[in-house]
């Protein structure tokens, strides 16, 4: 599985609030309307700069706070491919392969804004092809990676026959 | 040679899973209680269909709670409140009313978790239900639907730092205040993916209000859990909550820990975190004097008896200066109904306190107590993140019960202790 993009470079410790605040809860359960606040606590610009397709990348501990599963559905309905991170909150982590979006830990200290980043999830190989920058990213288990190959959580199951208690979910 | 012992952790997670788990196995677990609140989205229920199930398959075990806004600020909320008690009805799940309390205050409170359990609930805070010596932990809405589905989970199993705990806390220094140092000495995210077990004459001198509180910083840790141990303390809160007997669950000689970290409790001053995160955290006199409009007290972290309790201390023949506004969310219905029957609340409301009903709603910016722009909040909740209470600018401190309530009286962030002898 190979991921490609244009990077947006964010910091440490993104927490999900500041991926999607918490006070538009009330207002809708419709996740993808939700897009254009993306990321609104932390840069209320950065919404309206990410194209489909594009890729996050941050430094430690991203998706750190709650578990709120909106924050992983919402960048993908907003066409994130992929996050790349030095480390990964754990509950975040697990959300988003669920979700089927691509999570990514490595060393993301060379990888700048604007970047154009090549992944190869199976291998761990993360480039950029422009600059010479190559880092090879933690393999991830096995299953996650089955998971993203399905889409999600919900391919996954549906692709292994659901209720026959064989899945390895 | 022997294999080395088991941490609680790994414990609690071979008899789930019927291997022995050690650090590092994936293993797929059997838990005891779930746990969906309104406050995420897609919600529990509904991801449960969203993935093609059409029942939990251990209805009894799953607690549904409305918590988050209560009572519903719009009609979205209140349609999610609708569905929620309809799928509990239908499928014979628990359901905890909206006003009852925040989720992981009513849960060990009502008697739905026993030391030794795996807990998984939808909600980031489930570190904190480890006071009562079990394995509690917060998942996202499809790993919840498939572990209501399936009565089953995998994991990581997660390596165990080891949090010691010494001294006594003096006068006016509280759980809360002991709970922000250890964020302020290990960071947001140096426990990552690690299970914490708390120890020592710190914790033991902690009732189980406080050791509430500890096991609810896990999570700002970046930990997967927090427990803490069985012991008299412990049990006698439990007896009257719990019916059978009680096995706690504690580390074999020789388990293996990752790292041990001791804290001395004895000398601490009263902690406050800086806008914009848990981890900036002083000591109260770096940030004395700073002008405050909104105290909040309340949630997860500190709206038990023994907050309000610190809260009515400081406020008993004060008053609330002109220009602030102190809310005060009791924890639960049983801890605001302990507090009339202490006097606690007649005290908050003579000083000018204003109580909303028990809930998370402050906290998360989802109904009541929003702040203005430019202003300036003190408040016990667990997060300060910028936007957090529902307006991005807004800035927040977090504090203990009393120094919450001292700096509602002063109009400024204050040492509690000026108002204590």
């Amino acid at each position: 599985m190979i991921i490609s993009g244009r990077v947006h470079r964010v910091g440490d410790d993104v927490n999900t609030d500041y991926i999607i605040p918490a006070r538009y809860k009330s207002r809708t359960e419709d996740i993808a309307s939700l897009v254009p606040v993306l990321f609104e606590d932390l840069d209320p610009t950065l919404a309206s700069r990410i194209r489909p397709g594009d890729l996050v990348v941050a430094g430690h501990n991203f998706g750190m706070g709650s578990s709120r599963e909106t924050a992983p559905r919402l960048l993908r309905a907003a066409g994130v491919g992929a996050v790349l991170a030095r480390s990964f909150a754990r509950i975040f982590f697990r959300n988003a392969v669920n979700v089927g979006l691509a999570v990514i830990e490595c060393d993301t200290e060379a990888i700048a804004d604007g970047d154009e980043v090549e992944v190869d999830l199976e291998s761990g190989s993360v480039r950029v092809p422009a600059r010479e920058v190559a880092v090879t990213a933690q393999p991830l288990p096995r299953l996650m990676l089955d998971i993203l190959r399905a889409g999600g959580i919900k391919g996954y199951l549906e692709a292994q026959g659901r209720g026959t208690g064989e899945n390895r979910v | 040679m022997p294999m080395p012992g088991l941490t609680i952790a790994e414990k609690i997670l071979s008899e789930r899973s019927g291997r022995e788990a050690r650090a590092g196995a994936f293993v797929v677990a059997e838990v005891d209680v779930l746990m969906a609140h309104d406050g995420n989205r897609p919600l529990v229920i509904d991801t449960l269909g969203e993935l093609g199930f059409d029942r939990p398959a251990r209805p009894e075990r799953l607690v549904l709670v409305l918590d988050h806004a209560v009572p519903p600020p719009t009609s979205v909320v209140a349609n999610i409140h609708a569905r929620m008690r309809a799928f509990a009805r239908e499928h014979g799940a628990h359901l905890v009313e909206a006003g009852d309390g925040v989720c992981h205050i009513v849960l060990p409170e009502r008697g739905y978790v026993r030391p030794g359990d795996l807990v998984v609930a939808s909600d980031s805070h489930t570190t904190t239900i480890g006071a009562v010596n079990c394995f509690a932990t917060g998942m996202g809405s499809s790993d919840m639907a498939l572990a209501a589905a399936k009565g089953a989970v995998w994991f990581r199993v997660p390596t165990t730092l080891r949090i010691v705990l010494t001294g006594r806390l003096g006068t006016g220094v509280a759980a809360k205040d002991a709970a922000q140092y250890l964020v302020r000495r290990l960071g947001l995210h140096r426990c990552n993916y690690r299970t914490l077990e708390f120890e020592g004459p710190g914790i033991e001198a902690m009732g189980m209000d406080g050791r509430f509180a500890m096991a609810n910083v896990a999570v700002e840790l970046g930990a997967k859990c927090g427990i803490l141990p069985g012991d008299a303390v412990l049990r006698v809160w439990l007896e009257r909550r719990l019916i059978g007997p009680l096995k706690f669950v504690a580390s074999d000689p020789g388990a293996v820990y990752e790292e041990s970290f001791e804290f001395d409790l004895g000398a601490l001053a009263p902690q406050v975190a800086r806008p914009h995160s848990p981890a900036d955290v002083v000591d109260v006199a770096e940030v004395e004097g700073i002008s405050v409009q909104t105290a909040f007290i309340g949630t997860c972290s500190a709206g038990r008896l023994e907050d309000l309790r610190a809260a009515a201390q400081v406020l008993a023949g004060r008053s609330v200066a002109r220009g602030v506004r102190l809310v005060v969310a009791p924890g639960s219905a049983e801890i605001h109904l302990a507090a009339v029957r202490e006097g606690i609340v007649e005290t908050l409301l003579a000083a000018g306190a204003a109580l909303v009903p028990p809930g998370c709603g402050p906290c998360a910016g989802v109904s009541q107590g929003v702040p203005g722009d430019e202003e300036t909040v003190v408040a016990t909740s667990p997060r300060n993140f910028r936007g957090r209470m529902g307006n991005p600018k807004a800035r927040i401190f977090l504090a203990s019960p009393a120094t919450v309530a001292a700096s509602a009286v002063a109009g400024a962030i204050t040492d509690p202790r000026r108002y204590l002898s």
